[in-house]
């Protein structure tokens, strides 16, 4: 005779959901507590690096979204192409990292951040100046393991290790 | 033993009385109402490994006061083929007798707006007029969800009344009294121990009556929207779901009468006692919601006609049969019997239980 049909299987259930009273909540409470992500994360900007770049243009051609554009002029003293603008309009594009790992030179990154959020499509629009890497603008490991052993591990939720950031 | 009782008419004149009670009784519904919904949410998130509302004030704690304010503000929206009177009608007829409930409800000795000698026939006769405004809101709503909620909350009320009715009888063939303050004076021991089929009859018949979960078939909103409630916005949304707390306040207020010996307690004084009653009734009911899923509509007319009535009317009937040995043995005697023939009846009617002639699963 199974007693889960005549009150039992209540019971467990009751002593399951009060048990849950004793447990720590899984929620995150986002503004003052944070997650550190994946440390390989593709963050929602470009970073990029004037100084290595050469301006051969494969990132623009292997954008299929055509977010990319960069305009070089040639340097005839030195022998060099130089680069005259480099843009990228994020709201367009889809963080595939795909240029990342197009790049022969190792100058383009993805971003380590995610609160990128604008309230203007323009601010989207990332130029020059906003695609230097400073401290706030940290670079992800997306693509360049080296760069992703010196950012914080991953918090995993089963660790309970958040607000640690 | 004597207890502390205020006389019946207790600063000495009937109007003064009757004018303070009034005062109590709005004050504490309102508050306490908005006080279960904060405990609901945060209870039901902690449960379920969440954190509920916490930006408002302490612990969240001003989350349905904004609640509230929000509601007032609201646009209120009638449907353009509803019916508008009753429409406007609706939460009116719904709020008011959960109002009425608590004019027999004994705060502690004597703190009772009015002590009437039918207080429980009173509590059980006006309780069912919500279901009158329920139904008004869905009728009057012109909308399928809420005609079909509105119809099941009727069909359980009707079905549900029943054995509530019959295991409140058992109360007071032992208290003696359909007063509500008798009734607990007559609980030396707490009537949930010579009781304990009544009581798990009593709430399990109350819940459903109320619509909490998993009975909440009339506001199901994974199936019907959100039931009698679907077309309601504004503060005529917020009178409905006042009515909603207000009767499980209701209820844990009348449980905690009936079967937990009211505000009688060692050490704390009385009407913290009726208060900590009625905040561990109602934790069982938000306990019971965050563990049970919804019933079918086919499963609660069964359990209501095929498990509870009969469950009811033979519980009635053992215990008239032990008031009738009752002056020759202590009331103590019954405790392990009662809880003995609970257990007894209830596997034995579960084997009986069955859906379809068996051919649907229960």
């Amino acid at each position: 005779m199974k007693f889960e049909r005549y009150g039992l299987g209540i019971a467990k259930g009751l002593s399951v959901t009060i048990r849950h009273l004793l447990r720590r909540p899984v929620t995150t409470q986002y503004p003052e507590q944070r997650l550190n992500p994946s440390r390989r994360t593709r963050g929602n900007e470009l970073i990029w690096d004037e100084n290595k770049c050469t301006g051969c243009g494969t990132c623009a051609k292997a954008c299929h979204i055509g977010a990319i554009h960069i305009s070089t002029s040639t340097n005839p003293v030195d022998n060099k192409y130089e680069v005259k603008s480099y843009e990228v309009d994020t709201g367009y594009c889809i963080f595939c990292g795909l240029c990342v790992e197009a790049c022969p030179f190792e100058a383009l990154f993805m971003s380590y951040d995610y609160e990128r959020a604008q309230y203007r499509r323009g601010d989207l629009f990332q130029d020059k100046e906003k695609m230097v890497e400073t401290p706030e603008r940290k670079v992800s490991g997306y693509f360049y393991p080296g760069r992703a052993a010196k950012l914080p591990r991953q918090s995993l939720l089963v660790n309970n290790d958040r607000g640690k950031r | 033993m004597a207890m502390p009782m205020l006389p019946a008419d207790w600063p000495g004149n009937f109007w003064a009385h009757w004018a303070i009670f009034a005062v109590i009784i709005l004050v504490f519904m309102l508050l306490m109402v908005m006080l279960f919904i904060w405990f609901e949410r945060r209870a039901l998130a902690v449960m379920q490994a969440r954190l509920g509302p916490n930006r408002a004030g302490p612990f969240g704690l001003f989350q349905s006061a904004a609640d509230a304010l929000k509601l007032l503000i609201k646009e209120d929206i009638v449907p353009a083929k509803g019916d508008k009177l009753v429409h406007w009608l609706a939460p009116v007829v719904a709020f008011v007798p959960v109002l009425l409930i608590f004019a027999v409800v004994p705060f502690r000795g004597g703190a009772i707006l009015a002590d009437l000698n039918i207080g429980i026939l009173y509590i059980v006769a006006i309780s069912s007029v919500t279901a009158v405004g329920i139904f008004m809101a869905g009728w009057s709503s012109n909308n399928k969800y809420s005609t079909l909620g509105a119809m099941r909350q009727v069909a359980s009320v009707v079905s549900y009344e029943i054995p509530v009715v019959l295991s409140v009888v058992g109360v007071v063939l032992l208290a003696g009294s359909l007063s509500m303050q008798q009734i607990v004076a007559a609980q030396d021991i707490p009537f949930i121990l010579l009781q304990p089929l009544g009581f798990l009859l009593f709430f399990c018949g109350a819940l459903a009556e109320i619509n909490r979960a998993p009975f909440d078939l009339t506001e199901a909103d994974s199936e019907i929207v959100a039931g009698y409630m679907t077309e309601y916005s504004g503060m005529k949304f917020g009178l409905l779901f006042l009515a909603e707390y207000g009767e499980a306040l209701a209820i844990s207020a009348i449980v905690t009468t009936l079967f937990l010996g009211g505000w009688r307690g060692p050490l704390l004084p009385d009407w913290l006692w009726f208060l900590v009653k009625v905040g561990i009734v109602f934790f069982v009911i938000v306990w019971i919601r965050a563990t049970l899923p919804r019933l079918r509509i086919d499963q609660l007319m069964a359990l209501a006609w095929k498990f509870l009535l009969p469950l009811a009317l033979l519980n009635l009937l053992i215990t008239a049969a032990e008031i009738l040995v009752l002056p020759a043995v202590s009331l103590w005697v019954f405790v392990p019997i009662n809880i003995a023939i609970m257990i007894v009846l209830v596997i034995l009617w579960s084997r009986f239980f069955k859906l379809g002639w068996g051919k649907v699963e229960v």
